[in-house]
């Protein structure tokens, strides 16, 4: 290992802070602790149980998620067509190569590696704020449709109407994150114009994260455009479906199986009309469904706030929670990228990165079950 | 002086004797454990597999062990994730015990909560809530 790996704050002469006393202690070991393993074990300690009380504080959500999809399977299947699997992988993904990054970053500090610790912790912090991209896109599709937690939340129709251009809610998620990028980058500017190195390190590596949101964005809208055609036919699928099992007529259902796929749109209009009314509309369905100003509501059994805003009310719950937690660990994330710049870390002082390491993998941990539970329902 | 100790050295002597001598490339690391590249890359593409296999996995009808199959591949992605990247796997035996103790608790909960779930349905008159 190079001396050049060594920065300047791996100094431990007393003269530069005001320490009054004389004893050999270097600045980055606290008085209380006796060495520096004990310092760092006794933050391992103290970060480990935090951790235990985020994990009991996320398993009371995932208990009413437990609860309510065990006492209503019927609810959850029809919402999870609105979720997008692929955006729901895609952000899977990032969080993993983000553990991958982070990981490395303790690697990097326990080696003493500073500049290692910035790139890392740098790339982590990108990934974060990918996936709160994508989570935005997500986010704003699903307020459009009015897929809102109970209280608000409004049945959904056959057609949902597509508007073109980005979502209202969309442009305000990006208000924040446009403000520092545009702030982040003038910092990083004014640092090479001054060539200030450690202000270098710092603004480039999250003015750089911060594009990352809208490159998260980005890849959200893409998928989601393509996404579109394929919800459309799975709400119809979806509809007629859960028809068939919520519906008592037999005659009805056969009226249902006979028709193919391509009058699926009709399907559920006859379907929804049979329910509503006699069976004798459903026979030829579809010459009398009309696609007018109203448009039918599939699956009104569960398609209501008190079922289906129920799930809603789960997934903006806990989801909204870990996107909270990501904004925190880009926040303590950035405080080390900043100790790093600093060139604070070294074989006996990495406590920081190990600990903020181990956060932000319980986020990931948090994530790995939260996938298949909210996307993955078949 | 007390500056015998300034940046030359690599690490510090501290008054118990830990000194310690340089052990090539990786440095000196007393109680440092610097997890090795190789192993970091090896349990992210295992990660990124069982992804993949538990997407694979939704898309496969399996009835009610479906919800059963997806925990499980959660569970080894999660393992994984603690054992190595949160490297338990070098880790002090308290903070090992305080954290399966926790998943402990977790599981009570969830199977208390669970067990009791089904058992008021009966005694629900039908009609007696009102939907929206």
């Amino acid at each position: 290992m190079s001396a050049t790996e060594l920065d300047a704050t791996h100094n431990h002469s007393h003269g530069h802070d005001d320490h009054g006393h004389d004893h050999d202690h270097p600045a980055w070991l606290a008085h209380h602790f006796d060495d520096a393993e004990q310092q760092f074990d006794s933050g391992k300690l103290g970060i480990w149980l935090f951790l235990i009380t985020e994990v009991l504080f996320f398993s009371g959500m995932f208990c009413a998620y437990a609860m309510y999809r065990s006492l209503h399977p019927e609810i959850w299947t029809f919402s999870s067509q609105f979720l997008n699997e692929t955006l729901g992988a895609i952000n899977t993904g990032v969080l993993l190569f983000s553990s991958l990054t982070m990981a490395w970053a303790v690697r990097c500090a326990m080696l003493g590696q500073n500049r290692g610790v910035v790139a890392c912790t740098g790339m982590t912090i990108a990934c974060a704020a990918i996936f709160l991209g994508v989570k935005a896109v997500e986010y704003s599709h699903k307020i459009d449709l009015g897929l809102l937690p109970a209280g608000f939340y409004v049945p959904q129709v056959a057609h949902p109407e597509h508007h073109e251009g980005l979502s209202k809610w969309l442009i305000y998620f990006m208000v924040v994150p446009g403000l520092f990028l545009v702030v982040l980058t003038a910092w990083y500017g004014q640092a090479v114009a001054t060539a200030n190195s450690v202000q270098k390190q710092i603004a480039g590596p999250l003015s750089v994260s911060a594009l990352c949101f809208f490159l998260g964005v980005g890849l959200g809208l893409y998928l989601e455009s393509g996404e579109a055609a394929e919800h459309g036919d799975k709400a119809h699928v979806a509809a007629s479906d859960s028809h068939e099992e919520t519906h008592a007529s037999d005659n009805h259902s056969e009226a249902d199986h006979a028709k193919d796929g391509e009058h699926a749109k009709d399907e559920t209009h006859a379907a929804t009309d049979g329910a509503v009314s006699t069976e004798t509309a459903s026979a030829d369905g579809h010459a009398e469904a009309s696609h007018s100003a109203d448009n039918e509501i599939i699956s009104p059994d569960v398609n209501k706030p008190n079922a289906a805003g129920l799930f809603f009310s789960i997934y903006y719950c806990m989801t909204g929670v870990h996107a909270i937690h990501i904004l925190a660990g880009i926040g303590v994330l950035t405080w080390v990228l900043v100790k790093a710049a600093k060139g604070q870390f070294h074989s006996e002082y990495f406590g920081p990165v190990d600990y903020v390491g181990l956060y932000w993998h319980l986020v990931d941990f948090i994530w790995i079950y939260l996938f298949p539970l909210l996307y993955l329902i078949t | 002086m007390a500056h015998s100790h300034a940046n030359q050295h690599e690490h510090h002597e501290k008054s118990d004797g830990h000194a310690q001598a340089g052990h090539g490339h990786h440095g000196h690391h007393g109680f440092a454990h610097p997890s090795p590249i190789w192993q970091l890359l090896a349990v992210f593409f295992a990660l990124l597999a069982l992804t993949v296999l538990t997407v694979y996995q939704s898309t496969l009808d399996l009835g009610n062990m479906e919800i059963w199959a997806s925990l499980t591949i959660a569970t080894i992605k999660a393992a994984l994730v603690i054992l190595f990247f949160m490297h338990m796997i070098h880790d002090k035996p308290f903070n090992i015990i305080m954290f399966l103790g926790t998943l402990v608790f977790v599981a009570l909960f969830l199977g208390f909560t669970l067990m009791d779930a089904h058992n008021y349905k009966d005694l629900i008159e039908p009609g007696s809530i009102t939907p929206k």
